[in-house]
């Protein structure tokens, strides 16, 4: 008796749906034997997780606040990674995006322009932050092939301490008895809340580019480059698909879009720039996108999955266990999804002799045919 | 500046890179058998924190070594199996081994935070060599862990490039399915530098905790191992080139934590970002480098090997 793997042919989307769904529960029930054998109680710890996102109207809103940024951030990353471009920058991204919305905030916002044109030249500029801290590690990759795994990692502590610097420097609030944080934003910079928890109407964000990028994804020729790309690199060169370009614009969006997060995070839920704005968003995103398959509806799903891992981090630091706990699942459960998930999504187990002996023939068995006849 | 200003931060700057310089031949080590280790960053941390917890438990300074290389090992272990074995992207499980490393040691180290590791490494100044003008108090007062890295360089150079097992090490990498031809276990071997990368790894973090800031702090490594990866792509994948680069790195570490310290008037957050900016500028500088002479990427970096599709 030997366990062997057997390639699948193809997959129907529900069996698809059905294996990711069994790797992240053997996920977290793997992160459960951790959270016991460290000494803390299991069903506890989960109880506070899914109570603190799932028990109430609040939580619900708290769950979804916490999933906006990550959907955001995950499908600009969905887009660079489609292209094979690896964009990890996304947590620097997202605070250079926060950073270039509160720049407009802090003209804006005290001048009192109506929010109708703050807000929508809030996400501008946080777009062009993070686009614009996307391009160097893009045009590096791009024009020299640097690789873009370590320069946007090296980006993201860089774009942690320029806002630390503003902050307990020269964006200091003067009334803020000490605290680094920037002025409060006055109510024309800030995103309207929606009545539950911290949800607010950034929420459209996320759905509307989920839609779009599906769109453009499927319906237009930057697209189908895209896919090409993607799946074979050298025959789009060959049919004269620029990869500068391609990896430029992978890279500008995946930015943007983090950075779109930054401005939605600042402006709907903290109302200050400060060094804390992100719990790990734009590394717990790449989880997401790539849980998501990459495919923007998935996404949006998987996000809601991984904003109650945050916010459950939150939750059960009030239960005297460590608020790591949430990042801690996370990896868990992408390993667990990568290794099995990924596995038995290509093939399937069998249990049974060597494959070479029980096979099934090819041809009718001809020979017994023949040993029929005398 | 002056000359002693100067050589105290050589002093530290051999320190400060020693910790990026041990990671950096480990991953060496993963990336020349076809492995892209991303997860060392969280490899760092497990062997900071559980050689940490080895010297507060019993005060032994070798067990707590030993204890570091299991778990930077252990983690690599699981990168092993995920990426060889179910043959997954080995650069989404590199972020997914980090981020899980970074979340496992916050979690368990919780109780360790603030306290002092009570059995520290110390410098040793090597008799005769140590009283060298300038040299001697650079390279010969350090610690025990400096000085098997002075060791292991030259041993991990000789060793790929003049030895049969380096050259199967080399064969993997390069040409996995040629290897296998040849009869070498591409799987037996990719498994074994994969796990060689993570304990060194796990020394090169123990060295933060026990000796650079002998405490634990969750994600003391801040991107360490992140720039050791980088010091590979610098490094051309050669150990003597990684050295250098560890040592640049770490004159750079070691020149902004001086300035910072006799108060340059320059914010601490700009000279904050030095080490990391150099990092940029160094694999930037290395990799233009490399397409223009076609310099050694190992071939089959990144690719899972799987006999039954090779081509």
């Amino acid at each position: 008796m030997i366990v062997s793997l057997e390639r699948r042919a193809n997959l129907t989307l529900t069996r698809r749906i059905g294996i990711q769904a069994g790797s992240v529960i053997a996920g977290a029930l793997f992160g459960g034997l951790i959270v016991w054998l460290s000494g803390y109680d299991p069903v506890k710890a989960y109880g506070e997780i899914i109570g603190g996102s799932f028990g109430s109207g609040y939580a619900l809103g708290q769950m979804l606040a916490a999933s906006i940024p990550l959907a955001t951030i995950a499908l600009g990353t969905a887009v660079a990674f489609r292209v094979r471009v690896w964009n990890i920058g996304g947590e620097g991204q997202f605070y250079m995006g926060a950073f270039g919305a509160t720049g407009i905030e802090l003209v804006g916002g005290p001048a009192g322009w109506p929010s109708q044109v703050l807000i929508p030249a809030m996400v501008a500029a946080g777009f062009a932050a993070g686009a614009a801290w996307a391009a160097l590690p893009g045009a590096l990759r791009a024009y020299l092939g640097v690789n873009e795994i370590i320069t946007t990692l090296m980006m993201n502590y860089i774009a942690i301490l320029w806002v630390n610097y503003l902050v307990y420097g020269p964006w200091k609030d003067p009334q803020g008895h000490n605290f680094p944080f920037s002025p409060r934003f006055p109510d024309n910079a800030t995103l309207r809340p929606l009545g539950l928890g911290q949800l607010h109407a950034g929420i459209v964000i996320p759905i509307v580019a989920a839609i779009v990028f599906l769109l453009l994804l499927s319906r237009t020729q930057w697209g189908y480059e895209l896919r090409i790309l993607g799946e074979n690199p050298s025959a789009a060169a060959y049919a004269g698909i620029s990869i500068r370009r391609n990896v430029m614009l992978a890279m500008l969006v995946s930015g943007g879009m983090a950075g779109i997060a930054g401005m939605v995070q600042v402006s709907g839920i903290v109302h200050v720039l400060s060094g804390q704005i992100s719990t790990n968003y734009g590394y717990t995103a790449i989880i997401v996108a790539w849980l998501g398959q990459l495919h923007p509806m998935a996404i949006l799903v998987v996000s809601m999955l991984f904003g109650a891992l945050v916010n459950g981090g939150f939750a059960v630091s009030q239960a005297g266990i460590p608020q790591a706990l949430g990042v801690l699942l996370q990896g868990v459960i992408l390993l667990f999804a990568l290794g099995a998930g990924d596995l038995f999504s290509r093939y399937r187990l069998v249990l049974g002799q060597a494959p070479g002996k029980k096979r099934a023939p090819l041809l009718p068995d001809d020979r017994s045919a023949l040993s029929a006849q005398p | 500046m002056n000359g002693e200003l100067l050589i105290s931060i050589c002093v530290a700057a051999i320190a400060s890179g020693t910790s990026i310089l041990l990671p950096a031949l480990g991953e060496i080590l993963a990336e020349r058998s076809g492995v892209l280790n991303l997860g060392v960053e969280g490899m760092m941390l497990m062997g900071a924190l559980f050689g940490y917890i080895a010297d507060v438990e019993t005060g032994n300074l070798g067990l707590a070594l030993a204890v570091a290389i299991l778990a930077g090992a252990l983690l690599a272990l699981i990168h092993a199996f995920v990426t060889i074995t179910l043959r997954a992207n080995q650069i989404v499980s590199g972020l997914a081994i980090s981020l899980f490393g970074g979340g496992f040691t916050a979690f368990i180290g919780k109780p360790f935070v603030g306290s002092v590791a009570p059995a520290q490494l110390e410098r040793i100044p090597l008799p005769g060599l140590a009283g060298i003008p300038v040299l001697g108090q650079v390279l010969f007062t350090q610690d025990p862990i400096v000085y098997g890295s002075f060791v292991l360089v030259p041993l991990m150079a000789y060793f790929i490039y003049r030895t049969r097992p380096g050259l199967s090490l080399r064969a993997v990498g390069e040409s996995p399915a040629t290897a296998d031809a040849m009869g070498l276990s591409v799987i037996s071997r990719r498994y074994l530098y994969t796990l060689a990368g993570g304990a060194l790894a796990g020394v090169g973090g123990a060295y933060l905790s026990l000796f650079y800031t002998p405490t634990w702090i969750d994600g003391m490594t801040a991107g360490r191992g992140w720039i050791a990866v980088g010091l590979v792509v610098f490094g051309v994948w050669d150990p003597w080139r990684a050295m250098a680069g560890a040592y640049l790195f770490g004159f750079v570490d070691g020149f902004q934590l001086r300035a910072q310290a006799l108060g340059s008037g320059i914010p601490q957050f700009f000279l904050n970002m030095l080490p990391y900016i150099f990092t940029i500028v160094v694999v930037a500088i290395a990799s233009g480098e490399r397409v223009q002479k076609r310099l050694g990427v190992p071939t089959a970096l990144g690719q899972p090997y799987w006999r039954e599709e090779r081509t």
